[in-house]
Formats: structure tokens, C-alpha cells, sequence
């Protein structure tokens, strides 16, 4: 009995990821398909991964895209943890509405966030483009930052800044070699998640790019119409495989360092 | 230092008055005026127009059973994961954010690929001599979408209230006497209920304001309401009827946001 | 002797290919106060959740009032669990903690509000009904956890580890409650614990194990004062735990020096351990000691001192309450009563006990 209801389990998680990865198998075995069309396969072929390299609006869009992300996490993550610092030390109910602010973008919907910024950005005559996106990216990172940074901040055992001032460091020096270490597995969690959620970003994107830029996403919804351009799933099956690989390494590579001392 | 602390919060307080407050206000204010800046309640009138009403309508079931169906797929595989102690249950985790590293609109696409007429499931179908499927281009499509898309939204929060319940208070009500069903419905599905609350906001907010899923597989035959929004600002150009229909929208998902907070405290 | 209730036969689990209890053999009475008391991993708690049915067994089985249980669900054994940290329902008030039991059984109202009451007051908890769990102190919520589990009128109650959490106070107060609620009950108490004072202090029986193994089995007397092994001597307060060898009977060669005791059966000139508590070790002027020694360490406990006695090339801890300074020359003399024969640890596992420690 035991064992046919933990098969019935395996198989109900078994179905759940074909369901989630299908499309994903879907798009790589595009990326070999010598047909244009993704209707009907013509045979495999790595063509589209050798125009890829040639397709320079493509590349641009992925290097936006990379850029915007890099940039818009990292300033998150800055913005954030400087926030979070504040936010320690303020009253109650000043820190209750910051947060509730803070809280906006991520319940909000997309376009609704989206539309506001756009309005904002007409209203203040800003040039559609680069740094339109950047700030629509950055101003909805920063709650991913703030919310995975303040749990470690309430995990911070203040003595051990104290500890530090006792022991002759400056505030300055206390915080960035005592703090800030501290923080790091936050800042660092929230940074990837700030930077995974700007990659993935369409609709917020959509409505702040203007015309002349691109991001992948956006570049995608505008090929939706007259059909995806093959080298396109080139690249995302190229990015999605980096991914797992890394996802593995990070993963496996502790596991192994560990495995002399779980034996004991 | 608590005044050193206040000048460290400007930055942010700031940044966060420019860029999401200001910003709503003017949603606010563009949904109450015409085009002359005129007061007006036209713009959220306009909700009630057939055509409005009816994209309203459609988004709202669609997204209410999208939500459901996420639920009822979730909690038993969160149950399961929750199971799974330590590593092998976060590993199981990363691998529902994995996904997200594939471009969200490439993946749904891939949908119709997997769902046309000639495509991968119908295949599959006509192979064991079942009748195919006619769903890509319909309201069905676009659950599935959903599903697909939300699903993630729902697991993670779930897994998290459920691999935070102890193992002893679930032990604790089989020693009391109670059987499996009994503990599921007075113990495990009550501590729970954070989770499910979070996990139905995530799932229901953006399937209710979604227009990418509808237009990837909906075809142009199924408007919803987020559709309608977007028309307005990219292409009629009207964006005191975008804003007014906008406010009507935050307006559903300020009410979702109350209805979860006063049935988390019902349960509290 | 009371009516024997629990029977634990051949009972053995590993987990992960690590074994916990290898045939354990057990028998509790009515009525009776046991405590499985051992260092953590050595499988008292899952000798306790067995009894719970929380596991499975590898092997062997448990018997219930005659009955074989091994394979019984936990809801439908007639034993009921105090657990580690309590495991209170958070979501239900105290009185819906209590009667949760009760309205499984689907009792009637008025007999679980009569049962709340009497729960809440045996635990000197009377008006707390409606409050929430997070709301009150760890020593109450303690409280609650075994007014939750007696309500249900369970023949054995079985508590993991209830004090561990409280504080020294609290944990000293709980054990005389615990000892007054088991006498108003009549019901049998299985309590697993690693501190050995409060093994010593409410148990009828005590059960020391280690690393799977019952080490030894009896009153807190005979355990404190006739350890069977190493284990059990260093484990169960301290300890002068040394290697010697048995001459005869009543004669014992101690570090080079021949002391007289009591213990018969060893046969002759066979390697024994000797335990010696340290306010047995006698501490005299230098030539009316059977051997003598120099005071090395020297500290005030309060109500004794604790003293290191360099003798024979071993430092001998000693207790006693009148001061000997360091440096100073002293005898040592030990009763014969109070010197402790064990036999060598024969198994490998033993071994590695008396080594780890």
C-alpha cells in the first residue's frame, strides 16, 4: 500500500513538469528544425545557431536586455539595501507606509505599473528609450531586494556591530566589514531574483521602451505577427542551457564538498 | 544615529514617492478627466459598455478558474514537496523557477505549437485513436495559458506554509485520534492558509490583467479586459479611457487584496 | 510488582542504513514512572515514537495490554503524546486545543467542556480557555501540550523531552508537577530525557541507553549508586571511573594499590572498571590514607568543594566539604561500600562508547 501510493505521487509530480517543461522541449527541438515554418519538421540542422551570430538585431536586443537587467538589479540591489538600513531604524509607522509602498509594484498588475510609469514619463517630457526602461526596471526591482534583504537584517544580531565599535572600528568600517558581510546572502539572493524578473519582464517594458529599442521580449511580441525568427529559439534554448548548467554546478558542487562530513 | 539613519531612507523614499506614487496619481488623474482636464466619470462609466463589459466579464472567470485550477494542481504537489525533506525539495523547487529563464512569451507560444491542429498533442491523440483537440484560439487556450504560466505562483507560497508546518503537530493530531482526512481538514489545511492566500493573489492578479496570454493563444477572437487597456494606450491613443478603465481594474484587485486579508483574519 | 502493560520485543530500526535500536528489549508496568534517559542519538526517542506509533519498526513488536499494536495507526492507540516543543495547534484557541481530541471521538458537548475544565484546572490553568496559543509563556503552553493529551484518558502518556525548552526554574517546578499530576492520574508515564537530574528526580525507573542500546535498566538509586558500566557512571552525575584489576573477591587493585570492597563473583585477577563518586572519596591525613596524593585544582561550589588529587598517576576528583588547599599532601581512603566493581566493556560498540566519552 505504501509504495503504490508513492508511485501514484511520482507519477502526479512526473506529470506536472512534462506539463511545465513541454514547451521548453517544444522551443529546443525548434531550434534544430530545418523548416521555417514550426508547423512541420524538415530535419535537424544547427543553421540557425550559425545565423544567430549574424543577426545583429538580435544580438542587440540581447545585449539590452543583459544590460538593463545588470544594471537595473544592481541598483536595485543598491537602493534596497540602503532602504533596508533605513527602515531598521525608523518609527513604526513611518517604516509601515514605506513598506506598503514598497508593497505596490508587487501586488499591482503589470500593466497597471506599466501604464503609470509611461504616463510619468510623457508628463516629465523624458526621451523614450535605454534609460526609460532602466528606471521602470529598477523601480520594480527594488521591492525583491527589499523583501529578501530585511529578513537577514532582522536576523542581525546587533551586538555584533557594537562588537566591532568596541573593538575600535569606526561606524564606517563596522558596517562594511561587519554589516555588510552579514547582509550579503540577502543582497546577493535579491540581486538574482531582481535580475531574473527584469530578464522576464515584458508587459512593464512594453509600455516605457518607445520606439527603436528592443528587448528580447519585446522583440519577440513583435515577431508574434509574421512568425518567430528561428535563430530566436536558437538563442533561447542557448540561454536556457547555460542556466541549467550553472544551476547544476552551484548545486552539485557544495553537495560534493559536504558529502566527508554527512558520512560521519 | 536615528537621524543618520532617516537622511540613509531619502533615497529611497524618494524614489519610491517618484516612481509609484506619482505614477498612480496620475492614472488617478488621467481616469478623472476628458481631454479638456475636466472632471469626469466618464472614463470608468465606460466599463459598462457592452464591449468593455463583457472583456471585464470574461477576464474575471477566466481568471477565477485559472486560479482554481492552479490551486487544485498545487497543494497536492506542494503536500509532496513539503514531504521532501531539506535539499531534495529545494532542488524540486529551483526547478519550477528554471522555467522563467526561458522567455515567458516563447514559452507560451510554444503552446501553439503543442496545440494546433496538426500539432504535438493532437499527434499523440490521434495515435491512440482519440478525437483531437480544437482548444488553441479559444477561452480554454488561455486557462491553459494561464495555468501554465501562474502555476509556479501558486506552488512556491504553498510549499512554504506547508514545509513550515511541524511535523509533530501533525503528529500530534494523529495521536489525538484523528485519521488522515481529519488531520488534512482541521490541521494541515488551516496552518496552511497564508500560503493559500499569497498563492491566490500571485495567480489571480495577473491572469486577471493579463493581455500577452490572450493575444499569444487566444487569437484577436478573445478581448479581456487587459486588451482593452492596452488598445487604448498603444494604439487608440486614448488614454483617459486607458486610465479610467485602469482604475476599474486596480479597483477588483484592491478588493481581492481586502476579501484575503478579512478571510486571513476570519481564520486567525 | 504492578501488572505488566507494555512489552517491547526484539524491537530494532535503522534509518538511512544507520542503525538506532538494535533488539531492544523493554517492559513497562502500570503505573509506573519510566524515563529513557541517554545523550541524543541514542535512540530513546525513537524507542518513544514507536511506542507512539509515529515508527514503523524494522523489526520486532510492541505489545499493548496483551495486544499486539505494532501495526496500528497512532490515532487509534490508546496512548497519547507530549511532544518536543509542544506542537500546539497555533490556529485554535486553548480549549479547541484541548477538546480537539474529544470532538474527533465526537463526544458530547457538554462532557468536553466538563473535560476542558478539569484539564485546564489540573494543570493550574483555569480561565486560559479562550486564549491563543502564541499568547502564553513556554512553561504554559507546556501545560496545555499535557492537558491536550490527558483529556483523552490515555493509559500510558508519553513525554519527549516536555522540559527541554524552560528554563532552569521552570524546568525544576514542571518536574514537581509532573510528578503530582502522574500520582492524581493513576496512569503511566514514559518520559524520555537526556538531563540525568531530572531522570533522578521523578522517576520509578530508569532506562539509560546508548547509541541504540540499553545500557541499564533500574531505580534512580540503583543507578546512581551501582552503575553497571562506564557509561552509566560518567553519564549519571561525576564520576572517578578507573581501570582495575579484581584480585579476589572483596579485594580490588586500584592504580598499584590493593583496596578492600564488597563485590564477590568477579573471580581473580581479572581487569575490571571501578567507579568512585567523588563525595565517596575520602580525604585524610597523609598517613592514615590508603595512598596518597597532592591537591592540584581547587574550587568553591557552593555547597561543597570540588578538589583534583594527583595520586598514583591519576587525578582523582574529589567533594568534600572541607577545604584542602593546592599543594597540600593529603591521603585518600574509600569505603568499602562505596567502591563500584563493573565488568570491561565486552562488545566493540561499548567500547566505542566508553572512548567517545
Amino acid at each position: 500500500m505504501k509504495t503504490s501510493t508513492s508511485i501514484v505521487k511520482k507519477i502526479y509530480v512526473a506529470l506536472i513538469f512534462i506539463f511545465l517543461y513541454a514547451p521548453i522541449a517544444t522551443l529546443i527541438v525548434l531550434s534544430f528544425n530545418a523548416s521555417k515554418t514550426r508547423a512541420k519538421w524538415g530535419g535537424f540542422t544547427v543553421n540557425w545557431y550559425r545565423s544567430l551570430i549574424q543577426d545583429e538585431t538580435i544580438l542587440n536586443a540581447l545585449g539590452t536586455t543583459l544590460l538593463i537587467a545588470f544594471l537595473s538589479a544592481f541598483a536595485a540591489s543598491i537602493i534596497g539595501t540602503i532602504a533596508c538600513i533605513a527602515m531598521s531604524g525608523m518609527k513604526r509607522r513611518n517604516r509601515a507606509i514605506l513598506m506598503g509602498i514598497t508593497n505596490i509594484p508587487m501586488l499591482n498588475a503589470d500593466i497597471v505599473t506599466g501604464i503609470s510609469l509611461m504616463l510619468l514619463f510623457i508628463s516629465l517630457g523624458l526621451k523614450f528609450g535605454f534609460g526609460t526602461i532602466l528606471l521602470s526596471h529598477i523601480t520594480f526591482n527594488i521591492p525583491y531586494v527589499i523583501l529578501s534583504v530585511l529578513p537577514r537584517m532582522k536576523q542581525l544580531n546587533p551586538s555584533v556591530y557594537e562588537a566591532a565599535l568596541d573593538l575600535g572600528a569606526s561606524p564606517v568600517t563596522a558596517f562594511f566589514k561587519v554589516t555588510l558581510p552579514d547582509l550579503m546572502p540577502g543582497i546577493l539572493s535579491g540581486f538574482l531574483m531582481a535580475f531574473t524578473m527584469s530578464l522576464d519582464d515584458f508587459i512593464i517594458t512594453h509600455f516605457t521602451k518607445g520606439s527603436g529599442i528592443n528587448t528580447l521580449s519585446t522583440k519577440i511580441y513583435t515577431e508574434v505577427r509574421k512568425g518567430i525568427k528561428p535563430e530566436m529559439y536558437a538563442l533561447s534554448t542557448i540561454i536556457f542551457v547555460t542556466v541549467l548548467i550553472l544551476l547544476f554546478l552551484v548545486n552539485i558542487a557544495p553537495e560534493k564538498k559536504a558529502s566527508p562530513d554527512s558520512g560521519k | 544615529m536615528n537621524s543618520k539613519k532617516n537622511i540613509l531612507a531619502a533615497p529611497y523614499a524618494v524614489w519610491s514617492a517618484v516612481f509609484i506614487v506619482i505614477p498612480l496619481c496620475m492614472i488617478l488623474y488621467y481616469g478623472l478627466t476628458d481631454k479638456t482636464g475636466a472632471f469626469t466619470l466618464e472614463n470608468i462609466a465606460a466599463i459598462a459598455s457592452v464591449g468593455h463589459a463583457r472583456a471585464l466579464w470574461r477576464s474575471i472567470l477566466l481568471s477565477v478558474i485559472s486560479t482554481i485550477i492552479c490551486f487544485l494542481l498545487a497543494y497536492p504537489l506542494a503536500m509532496i514537496l513539503a514531504e521532501k525533506k531539506g535539499r531534495a525539495g529545494g532542488f524540486i523547487i529551483l526547478l519550477f523557477i528554471l522555467p522563467m529563464w526561458m522567455n515567458f512569451l516563447l514559452r507560451t507560444l510554444a503552446w501553439q505549437t503543442l496545440l494546433e491542429k496538426t500539432g504535438v498533442i493532437n499527434g499523440i491523440l490521434s495515435f491512440f485513436g482519440l478525437p483531437s483537440l480544437r482548444i488553441i484560439n479559444t477561452s480554454y487556450a488561455i486557462v491553459l495559458g494561464m495555468v501554465y504560466n501562474f502555476l509556479p505562483f501558486m506552488v512556491l507560497p504553498l510549499y512554504n506554509a506547508l514545509s513550515k508546518i511541524d511535523e509533530n503537530v501533525i503528529n500530534a493530531a494523529k495521536d489525538l485520534g484523528a485519521n488522515k482526512i481529519q488531520t488534512f481538514f482541521h490541521v494541515i489545511l488551516p496552518l496552511s492558509v497564508p500560503g493559500i492566500i499569497s498563492g491566490i493573489t500571485m495567480v489571480f492578479v495577473p491572469a486577471l490583467t493579463t493581455f500577452v496570454i490572450s493575444t499569444l493563444l487566444g487569437g484577436s477572437k478573445v478581448l479581456l479586459i487587459g486588451n482593452v487597456i492596452e488598445q487604448e494606450f498603444t494604439q487608440a491613443s486614448n488614454w483617459h479611457l486607458g486610465s479610467g478603465l485602469s482604475i476599474v481594474l486596480m479597483i477588483f484587485i484592491i478588493i481581492n487584496m481586502i476579501v484575503t486579508a478579512l478571510f486571513e483574519k476570519a481564520e486567525n | 510488582m504492578q501488572k505488566e502493560l507494555i512489552k517491547l520485543e526484539h524491537i530494532s530500526k535503522s534509518f538511512d542504513g544507520q542503525m538506532v535500536l538494535d533488539d531492544l528489549e523493554l517492559k513497562i508496568h502500570e503505573n509506573e514512572f519510566v524515563t529513557l534517559l541517554g545523550p541524543s542519538g541514542c535512540g530513546k526517542t525513537t524507542t518513544l515514537r514507536i511506542l507512539g506509533g509515529f515508527v514503523h519498526p524494522d523489526t520486532g513488536s510492541v505489545i499493548f495490554d496483551g495486544q499486539n499494536i505494532t501495526n496500528m495507526p497512532p490515532n487509534k492507540r490508546q496512548l497519547n503524546t507530549v511532544f518536543q516543543k509542544y506542537a500546539l495547534f497555533t490556529h485554535m484557541t486553548i480549549a479547541e486545543n484541548i477538546a480537539f481530541g474529544l470532538k474527533i471521538k465526537n463526544k458530547p458537548k457538554s462532557y468536553i467542556e466538563d473535560k476542558i475544565q478539569y484539564a485546564l484546572k489540573l494543570v493550574n490553568l483555569e480561565g486560559y480557555g479562550k486564549r491563543m496559543p502564541d499568547s502564553l509563556s513556554g512553561g504554559q503552553q507546556q501545560r496545555i501540550a499535557i492537558a491536550r493529551a490527558i483529556v483523552n484518558e490515555p493509559k500510558v502518556l508519553l513525554l519527549d523531552e516536555p522540559l527541554g525548552a524552560l528554563d532552569l526554574k521552570l524546568r525544576q517546578e514542571m518536574q514537581y508537577e509532573l510528578i503530582r499530576m502522574k500520582n492524581e492520574l493513576g496512569i503511566t508515564f514514559v518520559y524520555v530525557t537526556h538531563d540525568q537530574e531530572e531522570a533522578l528526580t521523578m522517576s520509578d525507573t530508569i532506562v539509560v541507553m546508548n547509541q541504540g542500546y540499553i545500557q541499564q535498566i533500574g531505580s534512580p538509586e540503583s543507578i546512581y549508586n551501582e552503575p553497571e558500566n562506564a557509561f552509566v557512571a560518567d553519564f549519571i552525575g561525576d564520576s572517578n571511573i578507573i581501570a582495575a584489576t579484581m584480585i579476589e573477591d572483596k579485594c580490588v587493585e586500584i592504580l598499584g594499590t590493593r583496596f578492600s570492597c564488597v563485590d564477590t563473583g568477579f573471580g581473580r585477577s581479572r581487569p575490571v572498571d571501578v567507579v568512585i563518586r567523588p563525595e565517596d572519596v575520602e580525604l585524610v591525613e597523609p598517613e592514615n590514607g590508603i595512598i596518597t596524593g597532592v591537591v592540584t585544582h581547587l574550587i568553591f561550589k557552593g555547597v561543597h568543594y570540588e578538589m583534583e588529587v594527583m595520586a598514583n598517576g591519576f587525578e582523582w576528583l574529589v567533594h568534600s566539604t572541607v577545604l584542602s588547599p593546592v599543594g597540600q599532601k593529603v591521603g585518600i581512603r574509600v569505603d568499602p561500600f562505596n567502591i563500584q566493581i563493573m565488568n570491561k566493556p565486552e562488545s566493540e560498540d561499548e567500547e566505542a562508547v566508553a572512548l567517545e566519552l
